[in-house]
């Protein structure tokens, strides 16, 4: 018992030090990657004692600043839901790495622990259950402002996000029937197997990308509008509603928002690698040891390297995912708001249907 | 059964403690100071012509009610994706004729324009 | 009870865009009646920047309303210069030499690609994209060296006198302009593989702030904007005023009318404007950049120190101004957002009685309202920016 509690200690720990610490750089890597994509040096400043660290102090020196700067509250807003209102924007997508597998089983002095926070049954319900409470963060903080900016934010966030949220629950469902489990864990050990046609191995491992493909585009489409970021950021459009739903906010507030949007897009990161890009897995390494495809041979590995390089793996996979989604940020122009409607009821809702149904098909053949 | 929801619940607390400590910390550390039309609130440098807390238009409801379908339908076909191989093609076929349903009412708003916005 | 109608209205939402906005970048107040995301009607207020331009013309001598000039459409100040310049000369009735005239269409056509430059960059910006922005920023300032190379400011240049300019090409002009130019072209072909063919950004600027080439006209658009509706009106080619009709050169036309058809003649012309720097420098005749006509031109620096009648006429011209005979005059040059004129009357003394300005932007700017209804917020936003409203200029 004490060394369950140890270990669970040990996770929790570990998923907010990662979670924080990466929403904090992720501001940085947001500057630094934007600066790079226009030509220009980005933030390097900010020194502590001489040393810039080419700008990695920036998020730090945002933070004593947020910290600082006094917290405004309009006279006719709601101050309750006012100051509630970053609150819940910002727990749900913390809590909800608590089901997010980042690595495989750890072993150390003979106990054993899955290399995940909360291992459910019902993880992605649970991950979807939580990311759609931030909502109404987002509903809240419009309406409680007084500002007819942010209340237009604050309608088009909702509404956007709950069309999004449908197409993202039934984009996913061919990944279910193919794995058969909504269990993280099992979703992403259930990738490291191998596609067998007619008794031959292939050594292709079964990842959701390349098992359910329409899927995958899908999601990180659909993924990518839940976090209301460019292209989808009709909700804070600075150039029609200057800054959205958080235009009456200031200080660490404001940070908040910034701060659930870069964790929203690490959770999104996570969720995609676990579900699509074989979670923890790298090919032919299995507890064991290193596989080489197409013959029996085994190299041998401790399992706390294999433990520890799927960790690295995962982040690995992670980083891409969020390389990826800032890359669209600073390339593409935003949508109008219609189109995004459109774009999700008409566009990925029936394809993800017709996606639910090529699956079944597909699965049922092929098991016979 | 319910012991898998602890770690759950840790994290919770963690997240709502850590989101509290922002808000006290902000609250404590900033400076306050009032005046008049600095409490106004933001609109583009002159007074605010309506208040925002009015009706707004129906058809922001219209994709709260289109959510409220649809996302039942999803949630009905979770558990059927997971037990999906057991049930076979009996199931499958079964899920067919729910899916035909729920794509009528796709086509059904669609035609009659639920999902346009102009 | 009430009215089953009057119960399940819906509320229209009064938004005010401006006059201190993101979008509105100039000061302008944009009301929008809103249904949901729609315009329902839109008024649009100018007059947030008005400084009395035309009056404070009239409170100097003709040489002194310049830098006023400059400060109509900052963006391409040079060529507010020219057309004032145009105006005073017509009055006079001099004949600026060639060299000068040479000189004042390259700076006229850089100051252009400047300023188209500046209206697509934050347009661009404004919808999303924002690396295309910091791409046409790089540009512009590029445009801005070879400016500041002619007359050492930058942004508010005041580099064209009555008769003239203040002074000749630098030795190293055309070497500096060629290296500029290239990087400027690969500049705008990122932004062109950016945005040209990017769905969302067709998807934002296509049928969205469509006018008639007939309601353009009745509008009084001119300019890319009137451009854009099919109507191939372009004073360079019609009223060919300083050496446009020495160079090779097209107007590119719209055929929709809409933002993505004056974003698309936007960016030909200024491609059109490289060719047409390409083409005059080649051209450039030796010669003098003033003319030689001691009621305008200040004697040289030297003279005045060492001889008397010089002396005199310096005073005079400097504090009695530039005398043009009575009458009056107009002189229009296509700017880049259309039809810049200027009409001024004199009543022989040295400071002109009416200088009467007549901005593109005045005019593009009052259909806006007519394009914004029926439309979506979000449009709003290119319409606006693809519409080019200069509050300097409009407001004046």
């Amino acid at each position: 018992m004490p060394a369950e509690a140890i270990f669970m200690a040990g996770k929790i720990g570990f998923v907010f030090f990662l979670v924080l610490n990466l929403a904090g750089v992720l501001g940085w890597v947001e500057r630094k990657q934007s600066a790079l994509m226009q030509d220009r040096i980005g933030a390097n400043r900010a020194p502590i004692f001489g040393i810039t660290a080419i700008g990695l102090f920036h998020p730090l020196a945002d933070a004593i600043k947020a910290f600082t700067k006094e917290d405004f509250i309009p006279a006719r807003a709601h101050k309750l839901f006012h100051t509630l209102a970053p609150f819940i924007a910002l727990v749900p997508a913390l809590t909800a790495f608590a089901v997010i597998p980042f690595g495989d089983t750890l072993t150390i002095g003979g106990e054993t622990t899955q290399l995940v926070v909360a291992d459910l049954d019902v993880g992605v319900l649970f991950v979807f259950a939580i990311m759609s409470l931030a909502t109404f963060g987002v509903v809240l903080a419009g309406w409680s402002s007084y500002n007819n900016y942010s209340m237009l934010g604050g309608l088009r966030a909702s509404a956007q996000m709950l069309s999004y949220e449908i197409v993202m629950g039934l984009t996913l469902v061919g990944v279910f029937m193919v794995y058969g489990s909504l269990q993280l864990t099992e979703i992403a050990r259930a990738q490291g197997e191998y596609f067998v046609f007619g008794g031959v191995n292939t050594w292709i491992p079964k990842w959701g990308i390349l098992t359910q493909p329409l899927a995958f585009f899908l999601f990180l489409t659909a993924a990518v509008a839940e976090s209301k970021r460019l292209p989808f950021d009709v909700a804070e459009a600075e150039s029609e509603l200057v800054a959205g739903y958080f235009t009456e906010y200031s200080g660490m507030k404001f940070l908040m928002f910034w701060m659930a949007e870069f964790v929203e897009i690490v959770v999104i990161s996570a969720l995609v690698a676990t579900l699509f890009l074989g979670g923890w897995q790298i090919p032919w390494l299995h507890p064991d040891g290193l596989h080489v495809p197409f013959t029996a041979i085994v190299v041998g590995l401790p399992s706390l390297v294999v433990s520890m390089m799927g960790v690295g793996a995962f982040l690995m996979k992670v980083f891409v995912l969020i390389w990826l989604q800032m890359t669209i940020r600073w390339t593409l122009p935003r949508f109008r708001y219609d189109q995004i409607m459109r774009l999700g009821w008409k566009m990925i809702l029936p394809l993800a249907l017709v996606n639910v149904v090529l699956t079944g098909f597909v699965v049922l053949l092929l098991n016979r | 059964m319910l012991g898998e929801y602890v770690p759950v619940l840790i994290t919770l607390v963690v997240a709502m403690g850590l989101a509290a400590t922002f808000i006290l910390l902000t609250t404590i550390l900033g400076p306050k100071r009032y005046l008049r039309v600095k409490m106004e609130p933001f609109e583009c440098g002159v007074e605010q012509l309506v208040s925002p807390r009015r009706r707004f238009s129906v058809k922001f409801y219209l994709v709260a009610m289109l959510f409220i379908l649809f996302d039942i339908e999803v949630v009905f076909l979770y558990p059927w994706a997971v037990r999906f191989r057991e049930l076979g093609w009996y199931g499958f076929g079964a899920m067919m004729i729910f899916l035909g349903v729920v794509f009528i009412t796709l086509a059904y708003e669609w035609r009659k324009g639920a999902l346009d916005w102009d | 009870m009430a009215e089953p109608e009057n119960e399940l209205h819906t509320d229209e939402m009064i938004l005010n865009i401006g006059p201190s906005h993101p979008a509105t970048h100039g000061t302008v107040r944009v009301l929008a009646t809103l249904d949901g995301e729609n315009i329902v009607n839109a008024d649009v207020e100018i007059g947030y920047l008005h400084r009395a331009f035309e009056k404070s013309c009239e409170h100097g001598t003709w040489q002194q309303a310049f830098p006023y000039t400059d400060r109509l459409n900052y963006n391409s100040a040079i060529i507010n210069n020219v057309a004032y310049a145009m105006g005073v000369e017509k009055l006079l009735g001099i004949d600026v030499p060639e060299r000068c005239r040479f000189i004042r269409t390259i700076a006229s056509e850089i100051s252009r690609v400047a300023d188209h430059l500046t209206c697509i960059g934050p347009s661009a910006m404004e919808v999303g994209a924002f690396s295309t922005f910091l791409y046409f920023v790089e540009a512009r300032e590029l445009m801005w060296d070879l400016i500041e190379s002619l007359c050492g400011a930058r942004l508010t240049n005041n580099y064209v006198r009555i008769g003239g300019v203040k002074a000749d090409l630098p030795a190293d002009f055309a070497e500096k302009l060629k290296a500029h130019f290239v990087k400027t072209r690969q500049l705008i072909d990122d932004v062109d593989k950016l945005l040209t063919h990017n769905r969302i950004f067709i998807d934002r600027m296509r049928g969205t702030g469509v006018l008639s080439a007939e309601d353009a006209i009745d509008w009084g658009w001119t300019g890319p904007c009137l451009r854009s509706t099919g109507v191939p009106l372009d004073l360079r080619k019609d009223e060919p005023y300083l050496v446009y009709d020495q160079v090779d050169f097209d107007v590119p036309v719209g055929e929709y009318g809409d933002n993505f058809d004056r974003y698309l003649v936007r960016m030909e012309e200024m491609h059109q404007s490289m060719r047409m720097v390409e083409q005059l420098l080649e051209k450039i005749p030796e010669g003098p950049i003033n003319v030689e006509d001691t009621r305008v031109r200040w004697p040289a620096k030297q003279l005045v120190y060492s001889r008397m009648e010089e002396l005199i006429n310096h005073f005079k011209i400097v504090f009695e101004g530039v005398q043009p005979p009575k009458g009056e005059a107009y002189a229009a040059v296509e700017s880049p957002n259309g039809e810049l004129g200027f009409y001024l009357v004199s009543d022989g003394s040295g400071k002109p009685v009416k200088v009467r300005c007549r901005p593109p932007g005045f005019a593009n700017l009052q259909a806006l309202g007519p394009i914004l209804k029926g439309g979506m917020l979000s449009d709003l936003v290119p319409s606006f920016g693809m519409i080019n409203m200069i509050g300097g200029e409009c407001d004046r």
